[in-house]
């Protein structure tokens, strides 16, 4: 991979493959934003807002990318990332440590992933079903823990909240003629740590090529010798503390906790994955596919908004649209490839 | 070929709940020599290699590998000890790369090392001329060199004893010539080959020895040069050629001079070679082989089971589409699948249900059958068939096997098909009943219905048909009527070759 656009002696993999697609049309369609639409997307902080705002979405992302390589799903991400942001917030209120805090988030969303992966991987039940169980509970109790939203009054949390990172140069000059810097939050570095921690695990650790490998044929995966139950069971493990990750970034961007937070967080972490170039039926897929996965879908809307389609059911149908075109595109490309290989 | 014994089995018993799966099997396998394992469904043969690799555990007798006495607890445990399985339903990952299917789950340490790999993985496929580059995602290469990767695989663990469970099923004629090169090469590094498969012009151009099985005993093992093909088979299929020339003579059947009901020319199919076939109308013909020559797959490509690729149909000599199993129905033809279980019955659903369901498929969903009608058509075929059931509403699960198998003939017979395909219709089920089945059919041909009969058994086969299509590695080898019908016949057409 050092020189993707160099020779290359072999061809794609089917998980390169898919990801150099997202990214040529992340790309493209980026560009076109930028001359036909002009305005917003001409400054680098377009793109620094779609981070900041969707940190937490490629957090959980990531951790769907895991699990759905494996074969598996992940459902609950959303409503565990809620329960986590309502439990941190009430913790902080009431006189809590911004360390402990993040012990708290990683302590829950572990918590989720170790149940989570037991009952799937140990006593072999459907990940979906588990997982749906697992997200109304989650639901569930964010709201026992309060129905109103709360927001974080903590003098430490703020310090950590507002810390940003300025980029004088990266900046534009507003209408009024002042210098807008560019302003990077910090949930966004700890997405993009997450980002790079799972991609060097998927590609050169043997726990991530075991996951490829349970999600390509789970009974060769077997007969090679690979302890599948583990396997998967880590993967949901994986998955809940990223969940907890996010929690606490959610947390870091929105300073308020909301039983509706997050709403639909896991369904838009599907999505990305599949743009990514993740296979609903596993073995294929790729975290850097995943953040270009959100990115891509991060990007509709906002030309969706840009458009002047505020409404917000636009963005849903074009959401939809999307998937839709990405499923059918990897289906005709992988489907080619099987072909041409036979004859 | 050296004499070396590297692998011993000695008196294996295996008992599963009801059956004894194997009764004191004997098997030895020695250095360097491909072996050939033969038998025919429910030999044992399976049920020993799954013995052999930790699958089953064994009840009884002992194995011996180079002298020393092991068990083996696992598939693992079975890799280990140096005794690998390439299995035909290839059990690699597609989504790998060559390399990683070589190493992947057999080192140690979190980081892997890839470039070490690849560099190994190159040199041990050069070794053996295999033609896939390490870097090559493994669902790129075709099949055969899928097969031979798991092989490099197994080799680079040391395996001592290399067991190919019909590897060759999948694969065209040049890819299987490359496959026995890599096998003779193996050999001559002194493996043990243990060589599975129903192909028998296979086992005679690469296997040194063949070990025969029948009914979970050891029938004999025998060097390949000695044992023509025409014993093998008679072998395999339990009759005696000197017992069976002296054997009582069934009665000749008349050959059938009615109309073609049914007519085939270079009917293929995804799973059948293209082939001829025709059928009169009230004549019973059956496709005989062994297991594995294509018998039930040329039928299912008649009822449109599979998915049909060529060929032209002629129905009472008008040239029809059958494409998909309504289709066949339509025109009259019934078919009995293979395996029941799985093709036939919907165990949940009472008797009454099962008989009712193709007849309801045929009307269409807008015109049911009315609940009395329903009884009345369950109650009659009950009495008919003499099917044994508490009720008309006893779920179908609960009965005996030949019992489902009835209530299957009942669903078919009460479409009134012209033509009836029974493939395997008395596996499984009592002595009592097959004969109860046998009847049925040639009152059914004297009603005037076409029937085409499959059975694993011979003799059921050469007391119903009038005519049988003998099948050899996917082709039709042979028809035999009148005066031919008889199990020698029947076996020398089967072996075929020169001896």
């Amino acid at each position: 991979m050092k020189n993707p656009f160099g020779k290359r002696k072999e061809p794609l993999t089917d998980t390169q493959l898919l990801m150099t697609i997202t990214i040529g049309i992340f790309v493209v369609m980026y560009i076109l934003a930028m001359t036909l639409l002009g305005g917003g997307f001409l400054h680098a902080q377009q793109i620094f807002d779609m981070l900041n705002d969707n940190a937490s979405l490629i957090i959980v992302s990531c951790g769907l990318t895991i699990v759905m390589i494996g074969g598996g799903i992940d459902i609950s991400v959303g409503a565990v990332t809620s329960l986590v942001v309502m439990s941190c917030v009430l913790y902080l209120n009431n006189g809590g440590n911004v360390f402990v805090s993040i012990l708290l988030a990683l302590g829950i969303g572990l918590a989720f992933g170790l149940v989570q992966g037991f009952l799937i991987s140990y006593l072999e039940i459907q990940p979906f079903i588990v997982t749906l169980a697992g997200m109304f509970f989650a639901r569930g109790m964010t709201t026992i823990l309060s129905v109103n939203p709360q927001k974080v009054d903590h003098a430490a949390f703020a310090k950590v909240r507002d810390t940003q990172i300025v980029i004088p140069w990266l900046g534009y000059t507003a209408k009024n003629g002042n210098l807008v810097p560019a302003r990077i939050e910090l949930g966004v570095i700890v997405a993009l740590i997450c980002v790079a921690f799972i991609f060097v695990l998927l590609k050169y650790l043997r726990l991530g090529r075991n996951f490829y490998a349970m999600g390509g044929n789970q009974t060769s995966a077997l007969m090679l010798g690979i302890n599948v139950k583990r396997t998967r069971f880590f993967s949901y493990i994986l998955s809940g503390l990223l969940s907890g990750i996010s929690g606490f970034v959610f947390m870091m961007h929105t300073g308020a906790g909301n039983a509706t937070n997050a709403a639909g967080m896991e369904m838009n972490a599907i999505a990305s994955s599949i743009i990514g170039g993740t296979l609903l039926t596993g073995g294929v897929g790729n975290v850097i596919g995943t953040f270009f996965g959100t990115m891509t879908l991060t990007t509709i809307k906002k030309i969706v908004v840009s458009s002047g389609l505020n409404d917000p059911w636009w963005q849903s149908i074009t959401t939809g649209g999307m998937l839709c075109f990405f499923i059918l595109l990897q289906s005709v490309v992988l489907g080619r490839r099987s072909k041409k290989k036979k004859s | 070929m050296q004499e070396e014994i590297l692998l011993q089995m000695k008196g294996i018993d295996k008992k599963f709940p009801g059956v004894l799966a194997l009764n004191g099997v004997d098997f030895t396998l020695r250095k360097g020599e491909i072996h050939a394992l033969m038998g025919e469904n429910g030999a044992g043969k399976s049920t020993l290699i799954k013995v052999l690799t930790g699958v089953y555990q064994k009840d009884g007798g002992e194995i011996s590998l180079e002298g020393q006495n092991v068990s083996i607890k696992s598939p693992q445990d079975a890799q280990n000890k140096g005794i690998s399985t390439v299995y035909q339903e290839i059990t690699l990952c597609p989504n790998l790369t060559v390399a990683e299917n070589m190493f992947i789950g057999r080192e140690n340490g979190s980081w892997i090392k890839r470039k070490e790999r690849e560099k190994r993985a190159d040199e041990i496929l050069g070794g053996l001329g295999i033609p896939a580059r390490s870097t090559q995602q493994l669902g790129d290469c075709s099949l055969a060199v899928q097969q031979m990767v798991a092989i490099a695989r197994a080799v680079d663990m040391n395996c001592k004893v290399l067991i190919l469970d019909e590897p060759t099923s999948s694969l065209d004629d040049k890819e299987v010539n490359m496959l026995f090169d890599l096998m003779r090469d193996l050999k001559s590094k002194g493996v043990g080959i243990i060589f599975v498969t129903h192909f028998l012009e296979q086992v005679y151009e690469v296997s040194d020895r063949i070990t025969v099985l029948r009914n979970g005993e050891l029938v004999g093992e025998y060097p390949v040069e000695k044992l023509p093909r025409v014993e093998l088979v008679s072998k395999m299929m339990g009759k005696d050629l000197d017992e069976l020339s002296t054997l009582g003579e069934h009665e000749e059947k008349k050959t059938i001079v009615n109309d073609v009901l049914y007519e085939a020319e270079g009917l293929s199919s995804s799973e059948a070679q293209p082939f001829d076939f025709s059928i009169r109308r009230g004549e019973v013909n059956g496709f005989t082989g062994l297991l594995g020559s294509g018998r039930s797959e040329s039928v299912r490509a008649i009822f449109g089971a599979d998915k049909v690729n060529g060929g032209t149909v002629k129905i009472k000599g008008e040239q029809v589409k059958v494409t998909k199993p309504i289709d066949a129905m339509k025109h009259g033809i019934g078919y009995l699948a293979e395996d029941r279980k799985r093709d036939g019955i919907i165990a949940e659903l009472s008797v009454r249900e099962n008989i009712i369901l193709a007849l309801q498929v045929m009307n269409g969903m807008f015109k049911p059958i009315s609940r009395s009608e329903q009884e009345a058509f369950a109650d009659e075929y009950i009495k008919v068939l003499n099917i044994k059931t508490a009720s008309r509403e006893t779920p179908v699960g609960s009965l005996s096997g030949g019992n489902q198998q009835k209530v299957i003939l009942a669903r078919w017979l009460l479409t009134h098909p012209d033509y009836l395909i029974l493939d395997e219709p008395t596996r499984g089920i009592d002595v009592g009943t097959k004969l109860e089945i046998q009847k049925l059919v040639l009152k059914l041909a004297e009603e005037g219905v076409s029937v085409t009969f499959i059975s694993s058994e011979v003799e059921e086969m050469l007391r119903t048909c009038s005519r049988l299509i003998v099948m050899r590695d996917r082709r039709i080898v042979g028809e035999l009527k009148g005066k031919d019908l008889n199990q020698t016949q029947v076996m020398k057409t089967i072996a075929g070759g020169e001896a």
